[in-house]
């Protein structure tokens, strides 16, 4: 069998799973299964910025809680959904872009501070701002989303809403990094001042790296808010966003389906592992750090070290056996 | 003016930890290109092994020899053999990732295996208050600022005045030349990993008996170290110094006379000014390594 | 084989429901705040609650049933606070105890209250027992119920204009900041300084600060217990001599330990401590410490009251109906004489809410020092 015919049955396995696997499942299993999606969302918006574009981010969480807080303000003021996650898009666009000029002017690890800062004020607001967040009481009381007649209230029904949502995002990147656009995300991760000799727009293409991925942060957060059906600072803290980085190193940074691993360690494996009890966080702490010692790279980034030099074996052995033919001639 | 210099001592007591912690942070970047999110919990994790020393009925000053050595070991050695060592070449993010599974890692061990309570900590510090200034300022706060920045001092002249120190800075400044020139890059940079150990160790006692040592007790202290560190410049000791006393300061003035919500907000409002104005940060040099 | 093993399994899963009736454990699962921010509160609540379940499970278990507690945790984070109460749903218990924070609290009531299970919690905001889930009971005062109290010794009997109030900024000093906020400016007492503090936060000085400046009669304390003995050592260390007003987690043992000759002269109203002057309290306090070696908080003593209120009631229906628990509770009066474990007579309202004495203490010398008692509200 060949190489893509494997990754293709694969592929079809895992998509199948994803459908059907929910339906044996009860709901707990299903809510989990929803906050992976949602988690996956979020985490691929941050590999845009930090995987595609080099910048790095530790504000990824402060957008889906900028996010979440739109849809979860506006529905409860009667606005229905639709119109509110279009607009938790449009702000956290807006703001990502905004929050895109600092990276114009300090690179690397400074970056990571100010977008520290930025997540700490974010929570800040949501939680003194009583006036439009009802601060640390949070918002209650809106519903999960309904279209064209269809509800989305039950867990299931709602799982196939957030799977629809990630297909969606999943295709808006896919088309993305093979457009002229994350070609340049990349020349400008892997060297910045060539990227700028060969007439890309730096400027606009690191706001822009920016902007796109705070968006998928909000449209993540969007949807975390009609899942929980209710909103409140606490799980938007600085936490959160290294959360996301962590899901985003560990699946693989910089590659296409790092973010559904990381996601899926970052979000699945503590719950897999509370048959330990006290312990599922030490496990879990452990396997990451285990983890991140044998594949610095992420998963992905190891599978494809493993391929490659797979391939080289291969090719070494094809010229060893053509050079032994040589020799016979 | 009695509140202004009550605030401003105060602060500056707690400046010194953070200067204390934000040192360590700094040291570590230096020689080895180290953002060590676990900082925070590397001071909450001696108090516990003196803790558990006290257990055993061994009197104070014995336990806190315990605590310092057990920390050289396991937030020094181990820490810089089975963590840092193999994953120094791949660069800074998956290292700091690392870091931040282990500070999740040593805060649910202390609390699963110790306890989620806030133990008292003996302090080995007199108690009572001083007039100053017609101010009533604790002899613990003192004793704290006295303490840290003596040992500030201490390493500084360690770094500029012995032999081992010098070759220190030169593999921080630049690895590779100071290995050409024959320095032992590899023993330098586990000194730099055990002084930094040391240093958390004794932030930690100093400032256990007031904080109480608790499984928790490193979030905000990490994040406050980080931060001085950075205001500082990150590459600076002296800057650690200056960022972390700072941060006391306007930590305390923010909150009485700004906003008492926003607290947390402000010092880092002051960090983006710091940056955006001086992107080498308050006391620091443009980095001339690229990372 | 196969096909009879497959036969084996499926039959089991049926006659399980079958055995439940007779004299499995009945299962109560407890989601707490085991890690995150409100782990010393959930930990507390855990270790009580399972003092108690070990207690009645010595003496023979309710109604000769074994009770078998599992420990799920929210991480302190309310949209997991509700995946696993979903989860413990999804496993049918008897009751389910916790969470112990409001916002959690909150987003997972509406799911016990739609599959008909108790859910006795911690949560002390005044509305969580407004919201009309009627399965849904406190173990401790709303702050609706203590802080009228507090507000009214401190414009009665301290006659105080001016007050400053220093609370802890999240979900449990917003809630009692605010109420206690409202019952003053009600009684004509002005909230002079109004500050907020984080939680962990260990330098006060800019606190005490802002609170003398606003030259307050009377300061109130609204902190956990670690944070409180910091803000004692600071307003002394600084001269206030104002009192020192505040609830369980100002004037509790702990708190005293840790501020030493600092708590001395702080007062305030206690809905339960175990240093109350009350016999079954002080015996609960010498188990738990015997048993984990440390003394608990007022969350302690709500998971141990938690379990013996679901004992209380199942025993009053006579049979262990998981439908019928939440009618049982309510409108429940227990007595300690009758039941020890639920410490003081005890009533639970139609709306969840508990209705017991309480006190009014001062710190003196280093021990708190019960000055009054204050009767039920019904009384």
């Amino acid at each position: 069998m060949s190489r893509s015919v494997i990754l293709k049955t694969f592929g079809v396995l895992i998509v199948g799973a994803l459908i059907f696997l929910p339906l044996t499942l009860n709901r707990y299993g299903i809510y989990i299964m929803s906050l992976w999606a949602i988690m996956t969302i979020a985490a691929m918006g941050l590999n845009l910025t930090l995987g595609y574009a080099g910048q790095v981010s530790l504000a990824q969480g402060a957008f889906v809680g900028l996010g979440a807080y739109t849809v979860a303000i506006m529905m409860s003021a009667g606005f229905g959904f639709w119109l509110p996650l279009l607009i938790a898009i449009v702000i956290t666009f807006a703001v990502g872009w905004l929050l895109g000029y600092p990276a114009l002017r300090v690179q690397h690890h400074y970056l990571a501070f100010v977008t520290l800062a930025f997540s700490t004020l974010v929570f800040l607001v949501f939680r003194n701002e009583e006036w439009l967040t009802k601060g640390i009481y949070g918002i209650m009381g809106f519903k999960r989303p309904s279209a064209f007649g269809v509800s989305f209230q039950k867990p299931i029904e709602f799982y196939y809403f957030t799977l629809g949502a990630l297909v969606l995002a999943s295709a808006f990147m896919a088309w993305l990094v093979r457009s002229p656009w994350g070609r340049a995300f990349v020349a400008l991760r892997e060297n910045p001042v060539r990227a700028l000799s060969l007439g890309v727009d730096t400027r606009r293409y690191t706001l822009m790296a920016f902007a796109i991925g705070s968006a998928m942060g909000g449209f993540s957060g969007a949807l975390y808010a009609p899942l929980v059906e209710f909103v409140d600072p606490t799980p938007f803290t600085l936490a959160l966003s290294l959360n996301l980085l962590m899901m985003v190193i560990v699946g693989g940074s910089g590659f296409f389906f790092g973010p559904f691993l990381g996601a899926a360690i970052g979000v699945l494996l503590p719950e897999w592992l509370r048959f330990a009890h006290g312990w599922y966080l030490i496990i879990y702490a452990l396997f990451v750090m285990i983890l991140l010692i044998k594949t610095p790279t992420g998963i992905l980034g190891i599978i494809e070290n493993m391929i490659a030099a797979r391939k080289t074996r291969a090719a070494s052995a094809a010229r060893a056996a053509a050079s032994a033919g040589l020799d016979k001639v | 003016m009695m509140n202004f210099i009550n605030l401003i001592l105060s602060g500056l007591a707690t400046g010194a930890i953070y200067a204390l912690v934000a040192i360590g942070f700094t040291l570590l970047w230096q020689t080895s290109q180290t953002i060590n999110f676990a900082q925070g919990e590397f001071v909450m994790v001696p108090a516990f092994f003196v803790l558990a020393t006290l257990n055993l009925g061994m009197p104070l000053p014995i336990a806190l020899l315990v605590g310092l050595a057990l920390s050289m070991l396991v937030l020094g050695v181990l820490f810089k053999n089975l963590l840092v060592d193999p994953m120094l070449r791949h660069g800074v993010l998956p290292l700091a990732i690392c870091t931040m599974a282990l500070s999740i890692f040593l805060k649910e061990t202390v609390k699963e295996v110790y306890s989620a309570e806030a133990s008292p900590f003996p302090s080995f510090l007199p108690e009572g208050n001083l007039i100053f200034f017609g101010a009533n300022i604790s002899i613990q706060s003192v004793s704290i600022f006295v303490f840290a920045i003596c040992a500030v001092l201490a390493l500084q002249a360690f770094l500029a005045r012995t032999s081992t120190g010098r070759q220190m800075q030169a593999t921080a400044q630049n690895p590779y030349v100071a290995k050409l020139l024959g320095v032992p890059v590899e023993r330098m940079i586990m000194y730099t990993f055990l002084i930094n150990a040391a240093l958390v160790a004794l932030a930690s006692f100093l400032i256990s008996p007031v904080y109480l040592a608790k499984f928790s007790a490193g979030e905000t202290l990490g994040l406050a170290a980080f931060i001085a560190a950075i205001v500082g410049g990150f590459n600076q000791i002296r800057g650690a110094i200056v960022g972390g006393l700072l941060l006391g300061i306007v930590d305390n003035l923010a909150a009485a006379y700004i906003s008492t919500q926003y607290r947390g907000a402000v010092p880092l409002f002051l960090l983006i000014a710091v940056i955006l104005f001086r992107p080498q940060g308050l006391m620091g040099r443009a980095e001339e390594r690229t990372v | 084989m196969k096909l009879f093993a497959a036969t084996l399994l499926v039959s089991a899963t049926f006659v399980a429901p079958a055995l439940a009736q007779t004299n499995a454990p009945i299962k109560i699962i407890n989601v707490g705040e085991l890690s995150g921010p409100g782990a010393t509160v959930g930990t507390n609540f855990k270790n009580s609650a399972d003092l108690a379940v070990a207690e009645i499970n010595a003496k023979g278990g309710i109604l000769g049933r074994k009770i078998e507690i599992v420990h799920f945790d929210t991480q302190t984070n309310p949209g997991v606070a509700r995946a696993l109460v979903q989860k413990a749903i999804d496993e049918n218990p008897y009751a389910i105890m916790g969470p112990g924070y409001s916002g959690s609290v909150k987003v997972s009531a509406p799911l016990a209250a739609q599959a008909g299970i108790a859910q006795v919690m911690g949560g002390e905001a005044a509305e969580l027992t407004q919201l009309g889930f009627n399965t849904l009971f406190r173990t401790s005062f709303g702050q609706q119920s203590s802080m009228p109290k507090i507000a009214k010794y401190i414009a009665e009997n301290l006659k105080a204009k001016n007050v400053a109030v220093i609370w802890v900024n999240n979900d449990f000093g917003k809630g009692g900041r605010d109420m206690v906020t409202k019952e003053l400016t009600a009684r004509g007492v002005k909230v002079t300084a109004d500050i907020s503090t984080e939680a962990g936060q260990a330098d006060f000085a800019a606190d005490v600060v802002k609170a003398k400046s606003g030259n307050p009669d009377a300061i109130f304390i609204y902190l956990n217990e670690e944070e409180s003995a910091r803000a004692l050592r600071e307003l002394k260390r600084q001269g206030v001599t104002v009192p020192l007003v505040g609830e369980t987690t100002l004037i509790g043992q702990k708190v005293i330990e840790l501020a030493g000759d600092a708590a001395n002269g702080a007062r305030g109203h206690i809905g339960l401590t175990v240093d109350a002057p009350n016999d079954n309290l002080k015996a609960y306090g010498k188990k738990f410490q015997e048993k984990y070696n440390y003394i608990p908080d007022h969350n302690g003593i709500k998971g141990y009251l938690g379990v013996y209120m679901i004992k209380a009631a199942t025993e009053k229906m006579g049979k262990v109906d998981q439908k019928g628990l939440p009618d049982a509770l309510k409108g429940l009066t227990i007595l300690a004489a009758k039941e020890p474990g639920i410490l003081m007579d005890l009533t639970i309202d139609k709306n969840g809410d508990l209705d017991r004495d309480s006190f009014l203490a001062f710190v003196e010398n280093g021990k708190q020092v019960v000055k009054e008692t204050l009767p039920k509200m019904s009384k």
